[in-house]
């Protein structure tokens, strides 16, 4: 993403000129753009006259449309952002009042405007969009015997891109093996056949085979030697980039310990779900020593501010991105303000945590805001924190319907 | 079930064997002593009658006295027709039946027909006869030939027609018979119907009734004399045979009511109860106008309304009856009310017996009850990795003599070839390829061996960690557990830590009761006391602070490699100290345990796979709760589809039915493939398991718990979903919830209850076992609440 154009004041109201550049500055744009903000994109009109006779003519015409957001609707798959709304400014074809959906393009400049003007958690998303250094993508491919994950992950979140189920017979006795064999092949091959169809070779991005057993490591040698035996060249040049990973079953969420494997920590050291996972991780330990330094949920969380307990020297707060994506303007508002707090007054760490990456779904489990406190606290009661998870947004399904 | 189907199911080969060659197949066979005796007398009877003039051998004059019944003056009569023709009639017929069956298109000989008839006077029905006959080929091209040269018809057309023809015969003879009994017995032609029907027509004079007897008698003889003679038994009053040749008059109806029959010929009694009186137009019609359309038709409309021949020709070899009197007993003549009854009845009967061919509805609880079966008992070994589960069962297995010294053999040097000999004895489990290779048990081996008290079977649970979900399914059939333990130094406490502690508290959790303990690897430690007793020592506390019952827990220092201890004693000098039994005693003493067999049928998929050619789909496990039997109609979940169970195998031996323990094998059909997948549930049609996404659990935690992501395992079934919501932490001992605030966190031992969703539907149900895992680490087991 390019910042082509910057003008807030300091009362944050003001616009931001942004030109998109690959399809996961859609996921970034996707966070950015709230409903009630005023967008102004390029947009692909059909525009229907009708003559004196009463015949109708319609052209296509290409206009700069200014809407008011009303809906955003995101296409993991495809990676496509699709921003419903009403328009405010009247054009050549348009009249105020009507509706139109803007389908933001790559390589196409848009203009937002905050409604209530632009908080640190959306100028810090900006910048984050804007850092040059890319994050390099991942393929992973979790699996254990029938069943395979295919998943991408970059570095705002992880797509599942497809799931491959076989039944594969168990093994039965003497001489009946070969029912096992045979569909054990026929699953790694669908699975290679999949994979090879999403993953473009040219990209030299690193794969990771990981399963229970020895599932993973039969699954390389199978790919290796189908290379080998069918020719593949671009597949045979890929032999470097495979790791193969102990994972705890073919689950996505496994992702998890994946990623913590030494082997991938090696290669991916400073990516951003590798981080994010490690947060997690030292959350968790932290939380299962029980000595009162970890605190999850929005309630208590929230208190543990308050008292001051996420500060400086060690306050930490996680928080999921999908919090900020809460259709409620309150809601939102409560969060950033948390993360104003955090960060302005007490002088902690902020994390903000990728909701679709599994560490960030872990985090959501707990409420999608956790904290590791400077000293330890004995919590109030907690009576109010069923009405605050309910109101968290659903996590993200996207991903998983195909 | 659609005529299609019945055509089907028509087997021709056979029935066209029946047709040419089964008439005099078994002729005479099974003659008694009283028959011998009656043939004798009958034979010196028509030879007084003959006089010494006529040549006939004692053995043709047998003959016919076994066809008339020992009426003497028939076979006189018949002999003498026999004389004056050249042919025998039988002959005839059967070369004509022949010649229409291999060349169904032969044109109709009017020579052939004429050969009996006197060339003079011939009577109506007979040229009306004419008329139509030659009239079939062309009636043909209707019934769906193309060949318009008459070209080989379709076996069945051919039998059609071939029957037809000789119905035709028939029913002209008969009538040719009614109406000139004197000509018949003066040129001796076919006497045996003539003089069968003369008899039939003195009861009963009406021609048509005639008719309709003849084809009640003549009709089996079409298939076989075998069958003939099963179906007239002397009971001939009894319903179900009585019916059954009577059901032959319900098909026959059909026959005559082809154009062929002639008006002088009305319609039998049957018919006319069947069909109602026919009006003289509507035969009329038949004769002329629709007989193109009608001689084709009766190919489909043959015999259709009532049971298939086959099926009649089952029934009748199942019928036991004596078979020695049975041409005795000539067919008895009777009334048209009685017949039309029988006739009723007979159709009742064998639409029943139609029916019983699928599905025997045994009452299965009591069939299982009857067959009082030896206690049955699945054990699940289990035990840390390389503790030698699978060695000690291969061994077992080996001593009881289930693996012959040959097999073993070529395991041990196949084993040795790869540089893994210690590994022969776990090869009789570990049949995988990947399994040997790397030495170590991937996934549950299923083996059967039976002592004199129980059969039992055993479920080689794998060790290492990564396959726990297969250890889960393996234990989730288990009765009681063995827990392999590894003596040598080092493994036992490495054990202690990793899966041996993980795998007790799981069938712990799934409701083992029972474990006995097998020390193993003894010898490594030259049998030394010390070890065993600080290994009990340890072990039983364990066992007994995760909920076994000390008396529930036996133990016994083995050793696997060699066979010490497992089925004979240890006679090692160094292991005098153990004075108990052997490991194979300590699992006889399992006590049987009661099921839930008339409750509806529940049973986990364990496996699906082919099951051979005549069964594509069939699927493994162990019934859980409930019985079935071949022809039940059940329903898998969670995909909600109806399967049948075409047949079904107990311990891999064919069986008729199943009940609750019982492993099975269920051989599917109208299911396809992509709706099972292993971890479903069979159920019974009327109660199906609830397929859920969310539930409440009560959990005992293994690891800490907090929300989030797990994976759900019961049996084969495992699903991904999270721990939404801790509910509340209960108090270990009484179970009540405990006061104060929400736990934030369950810590390791306690109990709670939390809220579960998964991903996808579930087939669960209260009080199911689930067992939570993540990570590659069980976190809780527990009860669906």
């Amino acid at each position: 993403m390019r910042l082509v154009k910057q003008a807030i004041d300091r009362d944050g109201s003001g616009t931001i000129t942004l030109f998109p550049e690959d399809p996961e500055d859609m996921w970034f744009t996707y966070n950015l753009i709230r409903p009630s903000d005023l967008l102004r994109a390029s947009a692909l009109r059909r525009i229907t006259t009708e003559s004196a006779t009463g015949s109708t003519s319609s052209t296509r015409v290409h206009i700069n449309l200014l809407i008011r957001v009303e809906k955003l609707d995101f296409d993991t798959q495809s990676s496509q952002l699709h921003v419903s709304g009403c328009i405010i400014e009247e054009t050549k074809y348009t009249k105020v009042g009507q509706w139109h959906t803007l389908d933001l393009e790559l390589n196409r400049n848009f203009t937002l405007e905050k409604k209530d003007g632009w908080d640190s958690v959306a100028r810090n998303l900006v910048k984050e969009a804007c850092d040059p250094a890319k994050q390099a993508d991942v393929w992973a491919v979790i699996m254990q015997e029938g069943l395979a994950h295919l998943a991408v992950l970059t570095g705002q979140r992880t797509v599942l891109r497809q799931k491959v189920e076989m039944t594969v017979p168990k093994k039965r006795g003497t001489g009946k093996q070969g029912d096992h064999d045979k569909a054990l092949e026929k699953f790694f091959q669908t699975t290679l056949d999949t994979l090879l169809r999403h993953i473009d070779l040219g990209s030299n991005l690193p794969i990771l085979l990981a399963s229970p057993g020895f599932v993973a490591q039969a699954f390389l040698k199978f790919i290796l030697e189908t290379a080998t035996r069918t020719g593949n060249k671009p597949l045979i040049g890929q032999k470097g980039n495979f790791v193969v990973v102990h994972a705890a079953s073919g689950y996505l969420h496994s992702l998890n310990e994946v990623l913590q494997s030494p082997e991938v920590l090696a290669r991916l050291k400073d990516t951003k779900y590798a981080r994010e996972t490690r947060l997690m991780d030292t959350f968790m330990s932290l939380l299962y020593k029980d000595d009162g330094r970890a605190a999850y949920g929005p309630r208590e969380v929230e208190q543990a501010v308050e008292k001051g307990a996420v500060g400086r020297g060690g306050g930490i707060l996680l928080i999921s991105d999908s919090l900020f994506r809460a259709q409620d303007v309150g809601t939102r508002r409560r969060w950033v303000g948390l993360v104003d707090r955090v960060r302005e007054t007490e002088g902690g760490e902020v994390r903000l945590l990728s909701g679709t990456h599994e560490s960030g779904r872990q985090l959501e489990g707990l409420g999608g805001v956790a904290a590791m406190l400077t000293f330890p606290l004995e919590y109030l009661d907690g009576d109010e924190e069923e009405e605050d998870e309910s109101a968290l947004p659903k996590r993200e399904t996207n991903g998983e319907k195909t | 079930m659609s005529r299609h189907k019945l055509v089907k199911a028509l087997d021709l080969d056979e029935e066209l064997d029946d047709f040419d060659g089964g008439a005099e197949s078994d002729y005479g066979e099974e003659v008694g002593a009283e028959d011998k005796e009656q043939l004798r007398l009958g034979t010196a009877k028509v030879r007084a009658v003959l006089g010494p003039e006529v040549s006939i051998t004692d053995k043709e004059i047998e003959d016919s006295l076994w066809h008339y019944y020992y009426d003497v003056d028939k076979t006189v009569n018949y002999l003498l027709g026999q004389r004056t023709n050249s042919q025998t009639p039988k002959k005839t017929k059967k070369q004509n039946m022949d010649a229409e069956v291999k060349k169904p298109d032969a044109p109709f000989s009017i020579a052939d027909f004429f050969s009996d008839s006197p060339w003079l006077n011939i009577p109506e029905d007979r040229r009306g006869e004419i008329l139509i006959e030659p009239l079939y080929p062309r009636g043909k091209l209707l019934g769906g030939t193309s060949n318009p040269d008459g070209a080989p018809k379709s076996k069945l057309a051919a039998l059609a027609a071939a029957r037809k023809k000789k119905e035709n015969q028939r029913v002209e003879d008969g009538q040719n018979a009614t109406s000139s009994v004197a000509l018949l017995d003066k040129l001796g032609h076919k006497p045996r119907q003539a003089k069968s029907d003369n008899a039939l027509n003195l009861s009963n004079p009406k021609p048509s009734s005639a008719i309709t007897e003849q084809t009640v008698n003549e009709q089996p003889r079409k298939y076989s004399r075998r069958k003939s003679k099963g179906l007239e038994s002397p009971q001939n009053d009894q319903p179900v045979k009585e019916g059954f040749i009577r059901s032959h008059s319900l098909a026959s109806p059909d026959i005559e009511k082809k154009p062929e029959i002639t008006p002088t010929a009305g319609p039998s009694v049957f018919a006319r109860t069947i069909f109602g009186a026919p009006t003289v137009s509507q035969q009329h019609d038949i004769q002329t106008s629709n007989r193109y359309v009608l001689a084709p038709d009766t190919h489909a409309e043959f015999d259709f309304t009532g049971p298939s021949p086959d099926d009649i020709v089952t029934k009748a070899q199942n019928t036991k009856g004596p078979t020695k009197k049975s041409h005795k007993q000539p067919p008895q003549p009777s009334s048209g009310d009685k017949s039309v009854n029988a006739v009723v009845q007979g159709v009742g009967d064998v639409t029943i017996e139609e029916h019983k061919v699928r599905g025997k509805t045994l009452d299965v609880v009591a069939e299982f009850e009857r067959s009082k079966p030896k206690n049955a008992a699945n054990f699940v070994v289990i035990g840390h990795v390389d503790a030698g589960k699978s060695t000690l069962m291969g061994r077992l297995l080996y001593d009881l003599n289930v693996v012959d010294q040959r097999t073993l053999d070529k395991y041990r040097k196949e084993a040795e070839r790869i540089g893994k000999a210690s590994f022969a004895l776990a090869w009789v489990l570990d049949q995988g390829t990947e399994e040997r290779s790397r030495g170590v048990t991937i996934d549950i081996a299923m083996n059967k061996f039976e002592t004199e008290s129980t059969s039992f079977t055993i479920l080689d649970a794998p060790g290492h960690r990564d396959f726990i979900p297969n250890m889960i399914a393996g234990a989730s059939q288990a009765d009681f557990a063995v827990l392999v333990i590894d003596a040598s130094t080092g493994n036992f406490e490495s054990g202690l830590k990793g899966q041996t502690k993980e795998h007790a508290l799981l069938v712990r959790s799934m409701g083992v009761q029972r474990i006995v303990i097998a020390v193993n690897k003894l010898d490594t430690v030259q049998w030394s006391q010390d070890r065993f007793d600080e290994i009990f020592q340890q072990v039983s506390a364990f066992l007994t602070s995760a909920g076994f019952l000390a008396k529930n827990l036996a133990f016994v220092p083995c050793a696997g490699l060699t066979g010490d201890n497992i089925v004979r004693k240890v006679d090692h000098p160094q292991a005098s100290w153990y004075t108990g039994a052997p490991l194979i005693s300590l699992l006889e003493s399992s006590e049987p345990i009661t099921r839930a067999l008339e409750k509806p049928l529940r049973m986990t998929v364990d496996d699906i796979f082919r099951g051979g050619v005549q069964n594509p789909l069939s699927v493994s496990g162990r019934l859980d709760a409930g019985n079935v039997q071949i022809g039940d109609a059940v329903v898998m979940m969670p995909a909600s589809q109806t399967a049948s169970i075409k047949d079904l195998e107990v311990d891999s031996e064919p069986a008729e039915w199943a009940v609750a323990g019982q492993n099975v094998i269920l051989h599917l059909a109208d299911i396809e493939a992509k709706y099972l997948k292993s971890g479903d549930v069979v159920c019974a049609p009327s109660a199906p398991i609830p397929c859920i996404t969310s539930f409440i659990v009560k959990i005992l935690a293994f690891e800490h718990i907090t929300p989030m992501h797990c994976e759900v395992h019961k049996g084969r079934l495992h699903a991904p979903g999270r721990i939404t919501k801790l509910v509340s932490q209960l108090d270990k001992a009484s179970g009540a919830a405990v006061k104060g605030k929400k736990p934030r966190m369950i810590k390791p031992g306690s109990v709670a209850r939390v809220v579960v969703e998964v991903d996808e539907q579930v087939p669960l149900e209260q009080g199911g076992r689930v067992i939570l895992r993540a990570g590659g680490e069980t976190i809780g087991a527990g009860l669906v609440e």
